[in-house]
């Protein structure tokens, strides 16, 4: 007996399309049957606890895992390099060791290699492109100082700095947050609706800190190996869905600037 | 008067071909020292020997079947660590004994009993050709050319390699490149420092240019000075004191290292 295909119509508009995408890593399925989209000028925040699949959901978009099952599109195309160039990718640790012998600008004109093409060098134009956006993420100081010196958090700045100066369509961004002071975060979130909002780019960020995703993001998904919910934010505190997707013992901790109830109060008051 | 050092044809050849090779050597320890390759540089020299040792069995260029063996074992090493099952270092264990077996069998078979199989493991520099300075001249061009056009690539993969990758880097072609010409650097290397010797020289260039600095252009300039220090300076003392000039070499560039070491400590 034949089931009837698990596939949903495709949708044009979509920079990033997952039809029923089942993936796995050795024997444990790590995505089970994921349906998500992901429009222009749209950012879509995916929340999930540790271990919820988020990173490889984010490695199946850009090809860097195959699924198992399933389709995916991004830019209407399987996930291919010339897709790739359009997306400014922010992983979720640096592998880059400390003593790498480059400067914090060095780390941002890498963001433009990929569209300079081979056998051709940065020249004054694309530092000086690097050196705005270092501006944009409070760096520009730094420039010149070996990148292996920064903290954690500067270094996830600059690294946002590089996600951004290939002129993205879309971003993808593996916690961003990680390792940022409150002030930054805030700071950065208004970076991205900048960029959404002057250039259309859009943005998959990923974070286990559902109360800022909410706040920020124009659509969630709430994933735990499966999608338990995808639609606005606000409806994705729902008891229910929490426990599906954090357990029982689950315990959200919501706090400013990002307090969920607070912006909702916001929200209600206005 | 000129002195004998720089009259003598051997050490004319042997000074060019190390000038050579300290260059070639230094830019593929770069990346070498980068992306934490200094093992694949052992297996791949040890490699090198099967292919001495077939170039003697079928009586045509040692230098020919040695690049053909290096090249195929570097990137079969490469090969097989990415496909997932087996850790780079087990396959570096099985390609290297492998190929140290085949040259073994290859040299019981050749009825040749006059290959310098001593000069091949530790270095021989009266042995250096016009032949060889053609061939280290010709494949060192190759090895530095190549690494010029590619070389923002190479250091994006070497920094982040996802990265690199998601911003439309053929990062599994770049590693096959490196692989390539890090094999190429070896075998035009085996005349001078020998088969058991040459992984220093892929290694100690560079880690020693970088307790020098932390920006790129100068510990490739670091990396070349110390490679040009450690082989011309070796020749010089291994010529006066009569001793091996591989070991010679090594033994100076390790000494740079710790000098360099020191100075990285003491700034710091």
């Amino acid at each position: 007996m034949n089931r009837p295909s698990p596939l949903r119509q495709p949708d044009s508009k979509a920079i990033v399309e997952l039809n029923d995408v089942w993936a796995r890593y050795n024997e444990k399925w790590a995505l089970k049957s994921i349906y998500l989209s992901c429009h222009p000028g749209e950012i879509l925040g995916i929340v999930g606890p540790n271990g919820s699949g988020k990173t490889t959901l984010l490695n199946v978009i850009l090809g860097l895992l195959r699924p198992e099952k399933g389709i995916v599109r991004l830019f209407g195309r399987e996930p291919d390099k010339e897709g790739r160039r359009e997306v400014g990718y922010l992983p979720q640790i640096s592998r880059a060791d400390r003593s790498f012998p480059v400067t914090v600008l060095d780390v941002v004109l890498m963001g433009l290699y990929g569209r300079l093409g081979l056998f051709r060098r940065p020249d004054p134009n694309n530092v000086q492109t690097a050196m705005k956006l270092l501006e944009q993420v409070n760096m520009a100081d730094h420039a010149h100082r070996p990148y292996g010196m920064l903290s954690g958090g500067q270094q996830q700045r600059v690294q946002i700095a590089r996600a951004l100066a290939s002129h993205p369509r879309l971003l993808i961004l593996d916690e961003p947050a990680t390792g940022i002071d409150s002030v930054a975060q805030e700071d950065f979130y208004e970076l991205l609706a900048k960029f959404r909002d002057e250039q259309g780019v859009s943005a998959i960020l990923v974070s286990h800190d559902i109360g800022v995703i909410t706040s920020h993001a124009d659509h969630v998904a709430c994933l735990n190996r499966e999608i338990h919910y995808h639609g606005e934010p606000q409806y994705c505190l729902s008891p229910e869905i929490q426990r599906k997707v954090f357990g029982d013992h689950m315990k959200v901790m919501l706090h400013d600037p990002a307090c969920v109830s607070c912006s909702q109060r916001h929200r209600d008051d206005s | 008067m000129i002195p004998d050092i720089f009259r003598l044809t051997f050490m004319q050849h042997a000074f060019l071909a190390g000038a050579m090779l300290s260059v070639v050597l230094a830019v593929v320890s770069f990346f070498v020292v980068l992306r934490r390759l200094s093992f694949i540089g052992v297996g791949v020299a040890h490699s090198a020997f099967g292919g001495v040792a077939l170039g003697a069995l079928l009586g045509i260029s040692p230098t020919l079947t040695a690049v053909l063996f290096a090249v195929a074992v570097s990137n079969a090493i490469g090969y097989i660590s990415s496909r997932g099952k087996l850790s780079t270092d087990t396959a570096i264990g099985i390609f290297f004994s492998l190929a140290m077996a085949l040259g073994v069998i290859f040299i019981g078979l050749s009825d040749q009993y006059n290959i310098d199989l001593f000069g091949y493991l530790f270095g021989n520099i009266l042995a250096i050709t016009r032949q060889d300075l053609v061939s280290i001249a010709v494949l060192g061009s190759l090895v530095l050319f190549s690494t010029f056009l590619l070389f923002k690539e190479l250091l994006f993969v070497a920094f982040d390699r996802d990265v690199a990758f998601v911003s439309g880097m053929s990062v599994t072609f770049l590693d096959h490149f490196l692989l390539t010409i890090l094999a190429l650097a070896v075998v035009i290397s085996i005349k001078i420092v020998g088969i058991v010797l040459v992984s220093a020289l892929l290694v100690i260039p560079g880690a020693a240019a970088l307790q020098l600095t932390s920006r790129y252009p100068l510990m490739i300039a670091a990396s070349v000075i110390i490679a040009l220090t450690a082989t011309i300076g070796g020749l010089f003392v291994s010529y006066y004191a009569d001793i091996a000039s591989g070991a010679t070499i090594v033994t100076l560039a390790s000494a740079l290292f710790f000098g360099a070491f020191l100075i990285g400590r003491i700034r710091k």
